[in-house]
């Protein structure tokens, strides 16, 4: 890879194949576990969506809408949560790569550390996929040249920041990384994550330089 | 407005905030984050000049935190929220 360069209006570069395939996958590997399918969350298959309402098939001014206005199909609360975007969950997540990508906004104060998850947490969950989905998007499979908008880069820098943290995370990564790196055994199994997760700061640190 | 801890110390301009807000946005140490990455994410959030975000990148990094807001409850919950989006790791204080 190529370091970033600013270009007009935004920033380019080159990715060869085998890195934008590694990219893309490790992308598509903090999608997945942003991805709130097994989770928690009420189980979709459990919800009746072909279910008829009572009163909902009847048009504009039909006699029923006028005359009974109340709700005939009460939404639990997980479906009302669903419905405004709130999230049910109020703890952090098990997984500690999880749990730091939505860590809690408040340090002792799990009640309104669980009052603002359940307010913002699916919101941040899906911007972090958008951002995600952005590399996707601007990351040819086989490689090549890559331009982005300034605004792209921005959601680059992100995307590429919870890929780092996740990686981060797994290979439990201290202050020390630099020295632990080097000192690594070439044999010890976590010798390529390590070197993956030297290439990303090195991808993030050139696209900063670049927009800085 | 409480003194703050004292190894945290508030940015020049949050001395102008009203007296009657005291909370606080938090950014914590972690050893992931780049420093530069850093700096970028409170010059582009905050819209700090770089060498506030710079001092204030480099408080984290040192002191293990650093104020980076202070105001209303409301507008902390809102940069934290921003902050997260960004992947610091930041959290809302009261400063009492």
């Amino acid at each position: 890879m190529d370091a970033f360069r600013r270009s007009s209006g935004g920033v380019r570069t080159k990715f060869d194949a085998p890195e934008a395939a590694l990219l893309r996958s490790l992308i598509e590997q903090v999608m997945s576990l942003l991805d709130d399918a097994d989770e928690g969350r009420a189980d979709p298959a459990q919800e009746e969506p072909g279910q008829v309402i009572p009163g909902r098939d009847a048009g504009p001014g039909h006699p029923d809408e006028i005359l009974d206005s109340s709700v005939h199909d009460i939404p639990t609360s997980a479906e009302l949560d669903a419905m405004m975007g709130f999230s049910p969950r109020t703890r952090a997540p098990l997984d500690p790569a999880l749990a730091r990508l939505l860590p809690d906004a408040y340090r002792d104060d799990p009640d309104a550390s669980g009052e603002f998850r359940r307010y913002t947490e699916q919101s941040l969950r899906s911007a972090k996929q958008e951002v995600a989905q952005t590399v996707l998007d601007t990351l040819p499979a086989d490689g090549g040249p890559v331009k982005l908008s300034r605004e792209q880069a921005q959601s680059w820098l992100r995307a590429l920041n919870d890929v780092r943290i996740t990686l981060g995370v797994r290979l439990g990564v201290t202050e020390e990384f630099e020295d632990e790196w080097r000192q690594l055994d070439p044999l010890d199994p976590r010798a390529t994550a390590f070197e993956v997760y030297a290439w990303l700061g090195d991808v993030q640190e050139s696209l900063v330089q670049a927009l800085s | 407005m409480s003194v703050a801890p004292s190894e945290v110390e508030l940015p020049e301009s949050d001395q102008q905030t009203r007296p009657d807000t005291p909370w606080l946005t938090i950014v914590w140490n972690d050893p992931i984050n780049l420093m530069d990455y850093v700096t970028y994410v409170f010059q582009t959030v905050f819209n700090y000049p770089k060498p506030k975000a710079r001092k204030l990148m480099l408080d984290v990094h040192h002191k293990g935190r650093a104020v980076v807001a202070a105001g209303a409850r409301e507008s902390m919950e809102h940069n934290v929220e921003i902050l997260h989006g960004y992947g610091l790791w930041a959290t809302v204080s009261s400063d009492s």
